[in-house]
């Protein structure tokens, strides 16, 4: 049962790091617009800029 | 050459052989690419930017891509900040930016310009974010990039921004998050707990302390918004189910904590935070369904706010907000533009003046008439005298009116809400009486006999009646958004299921609300010349023109003559006296004439909605006994009456007028829906025991009625109605369920025979019925 001393600790910092995780996103407006990011990966290339004469 | 060498390429479902290459609409015969010169445009646009890709991915709907012919001038400058630094930014919102491409395409094609450092969109939201380098006025340039492309844009308003920002929203998600944290790594712990039968006590002491450890901040933090909303609803002294949540949730979290400490067989923290993450689920994407909803709305609205010319003194225009202009400022009204604010006439003026007093026909004013707001330029442009500032105006007035007829509505009680009422005391009763049967009666020590009284009240703790009417709404709201109704309010389902009587609204509710042209006396070939002409004009007739022949080419070097009319070439367009003819008694006809042949002339009417007998006898059929209530003339109303199958009708009603039949309809008992468009509709949307607006309604209109139809015409109005009450049925399935299952459940938990393990199964297995229940209830 020793194993449990490694094992539930080591569990709960994954959930934890989840955790944190979720709330970085959350704080970061990741979750505003869903329908957007979900489209957004798509894209497969950067702006283009023409140089300014 | 091998045969895949020569196969052709496939067309995408967007570009078939018969649409438009730009906006998908469906091509009239003799077209070959495009369904318009501004399609035609739009595409060189995309395609000279390489772009096309944007036409691979394109997942609009057919049409609403098309650029308008005559886009309206908004003047964007004095809409974008400064940021500094010689950095502009502007806030827009954009409609018709429905699909990942669109989004792609306007910030592709934004960011080319040399000078923009960024252009964001928000795909749910519709909020386009443009900073660049350089003079405010470029916005309009930009703005105009937008146009081009087919997408109409709005300064993004503080309505825009209410509907969006979701503070609360965004807390319930934060809490789900925590609680679904919490609720899995108990499980975890409990499961081993509940398998481990052989386990020492000291280990399972130690397990129970590390459940406790995650388990009170996870309920503490995760479970505020309901001790908020409880708190609130404690304080009114309403038992809500918010109420019934709280004390289950708390008490299961100190009952386990006490049975941490003297170490008993289970604890049952995981009940607790289970119950929580599942009741922030079904908060969470409730709320989101229904943000979608307001934020339609807010971009209906904001696409109609606008900007007001005024004159200054040496003369010269300046667009200002409506809000900024004071009382005996001047003010040009441009022809085809909606007065924002009342004031007297410099000049004679032609109005269409339906959204405010329901009348069919325009009306001529007198220099001097004092003219209401919300009334539409339908002649040239004129100056008037602003006469009351925004704030103290005939809209302001009517806002107030409105305001007062919603506060006299009463609080309408939600089906969920009625059945806390009854069923929180009792569960707390039975709950009591537990703990006083094992403790009093039966001598179990008073930790036992808590453990029992909190069992029952978590095995009863509203979970799938929590989660019954939500879940839905959820199905119902969605399934109406994709039909084209919007939802703006959280019972007007419930309301909308239990109407028994329809008001309608004439003018831009039965009827189109705009001009239509009559057919007769005129050949196809003269129309389309004469659309090709009116296409280059804002007015409203030339509008309805192009409207009846959307097909026609754009006629070259079109020549507006203020007021009067159309000049390309020898063709002439405009009103019967700039073509040499005595003018109309109406002003609802255009003449035509190509240099010296016979002038042809156009008559407009504002003609019925084709789906409006049909959706009246649905409705009628749906158990709706129709009425139409008008502002217009007797004659007017009695034919449309008659034409779109109304027994009952009421002329020249005014806005209090309409407010009073249907507090009359009230005071009878029953039910009405109104459905109305103007200004003058606006109070009595409000009164009435649930709403609806078509579209293009007046933005009053819109803010006060409950449902919006998106979609042109009323054909949804019988579905929504017909998906309200399948919803509502299935509701009352649900909570009879829920209630049905704890009649079966409360035995057992008084009995003492609840394990963490039997309240987790029935948990979860009696919300997933319900949910999937609640999932039938989009079909209609």
């Amino acid at each position: 049962m020793d194993v449990l001393l490694y094992l539930i600790p080591v569990s709960l910092l994954l959930g934890l790091l989840g955790l944190v995780a979720f709330l970085w996103a959350l704080r970061s407006r990741q979750y505003d617009d869903l329908d957007g990011a979900a489209a957004r990966i798509l894209f497969d290339d950067k702006p283009r800029k023409e140089t300014p004469p | 050459m091998s045969l895949l060498g020569r196969t052709q390429p496939v067309a995408s479902g967007a570009v078939s052989v018969a649409a438009c290459a730009h906006c998908g609409a469906r091509l009239a015969p003799g077209q070959a690419r495009f369904c318009c010169a501004g399609c035609e445009g739009a595409h060189g646009l995309v395609a000279g930017l390489g772009l096309d890709a944007f036409y691979r991915r394109q997942a609009t709907e057919a049409g609403t891509l098309r650029p308008e012919a005559a886009a309206p001038a908004l003047d964007f400058a004095p809409v974008a900040t400064a940021q500094g630094d010689g950095v502009q930014r502007l806030d827009l919102v954009v409609s018709g930016l429905s699909c990942g491409a669109c989004v792609w395409l306007v910030e592709q094609a934004l960011a080319v310009e040399p000078d923009v450092l960024s252009a964001r969109a928000a795909l749910a939201t519709r909020r386009l974010t443009i900073t660049w380098r350089g003079a405010a006025a470029r916005a309009n340039d930009l703005a105009r990039v937008l146009a081009r492309l087919g997408f109409r844009a709005a300064p993004w308003s503080p309505a825009c921004l209410r509907a969006t920002e979701d503070a609360e929203g965004r807390r319930l998600a934060r809490a789900l998050g925590i609680a679904g944290f919490g609720a899995m790594n108990i499980m975890l712990i409990s499961v081993a707990v509940w398998v481990g039968g052989d386990m020492g006590p000291s280990l399972r002491h130690g397990l129970h302390w590390l459940a406790a450890m995650i388990g009170l901040p996870v309920v503490l933090v995760a479970g505020m918004p309901f001790y908020a909303s409880a708190w609130a609803a404690l304080r009114a002294g309403r038992p809500s189910m918010d109420l019934a949540v709280s004390l289950g949730v708390l008490a299961t979290a100190a009952m386990s904590l006490s049975e941490t400490i003297r170490n008993g067989p289970y604890t049952w923290f995981d009940g607790a935070t289970m119950l929580l993450a599942l009741l922030l689920a079904g908060r969470v994407f409730d709320r989101a369904a229904r943000r979608r909803a307001r934020q339609s709305v807010a971009e209906l609205l904001a696409l109609q706010d606008g900007l007001v010319t005024r004159l200054r003194p040496d003369g010269r225009g300046e667009s200002v907000p409506a809000e900024a202009v004071a009382a005996g400022d001047r003010v040009l009204v441009a022809a085809g533009e909606r007065l924002r604010l009342d004031g007297r006439s410099d000049d004679a003026a032609l109005l269409d003046a339906a959204a405010t007093t329901g009348e069919s026909l325009p009306r001529s004013f007198a220099p001097g008439d004092a003219l209401p707001a919300g009334a539409v330029n339908m002649g040239a442009a004129f100056t008037m005298t602003v006469s009351a500032a925004a704030k103290d105006g005939s809209l302001a007035a009517m806002a107030r009116l409105l305001e007062r007829a919603e506060q006299a509505k009463g609080r309408f009680v939600a089906i969920a809400d009625r059945a806390a009422r009854l069923y929180v005391p009792v569960v707390h009763a039975v709950a009591a009486a537990t703990f006083f049967l094992w403790w009093g009666v039966l001598d179990a020590p008073w930790q036992v006999a808590l453990v029992h009284a909190v069992c029952v009240l978590l095995i009863t703790c509203p979970c799938a009646l929590a989660l019954a009417v939500p879940a839905v709404q959820v199905v119902a709201v969605g399934a109406l958004f994709r039909r084209g109704v919007l939802v703006t309010s959280a019972t007007a389902l419930e309301r909308l299921a239990s109407a028994d009587c329809a008001v309608f609204d004439k003018t831009g509710t039965l009827t189109e609300g705009r001009p239509v042209l009559l057919p007769g006396g005129h050949d196809a070939g003269v129309l389309a010349r004469a659309a090709g002409l009116a296409g280059a004009s804002r007015h409203p007739l030339a509008q309805a023109l192009v409207r009846a022949c959307p097909d026609a080419p754009l006629a070259d070097a079109v020549r507006e003559v203020p007021g009067q009319g159309l000049v390309a070439g020898a063709a002439r367009l405009g009103s019967p006296a700039f073509v040499g003819l005595p003018p109309s008694a109406d002003g609802m006809t255009l003449a035509f004439r190509e240099g010296d042949a016979a002038p042809v002339l156009f008559r407009f009417a504002d003609r019925m909605r084709d789906d409006a007998p049909e959706a009246v006898a649905a409705l009628a059929s749906l158990g709706l006994a129709p009425e139409l209530l008008s502002g217009d003339g007797e004659g007017a109303v009695a034919a449309l009456a008659w034409q779109a199958g109304i027994g009952g009708w009421q002329a020249g009603a005014d806005p209090v007028a309409k407010q009073a039949r249907i507090a009359a309809l009230l005071a009878e008992g029953r039910r009405p829906l109104m459905v109305g468009d103007g200004i003058n509709d606006a109070a009595a949307l409000a009164a009435a025991h649930v709403s609806a607006s078509p579209a293009g309604a007046t933005d009053l209109a819109q803010t006060a009625a409950d449902l919006v139809l998106q979609r042109e015409g009323l054909a949804m109005l019988p579905a929504a109605v017909r998906i309200a009450r399948r919803a509502q049925a299935i509701a009352r399935q649900n909570i009879g369920f829920s209630v049905g299952y704890n009649v079966l459940a409360v035995p057992v938990a008084v009995a003492g025979l609840v394990t963490p393990l039997v309240a987790a199964v029935v948990m979860a297995s009696s919300s997933i019925i319900v949910v999937l229940n609640a999932l039938r209830a989009g079909r209609d």
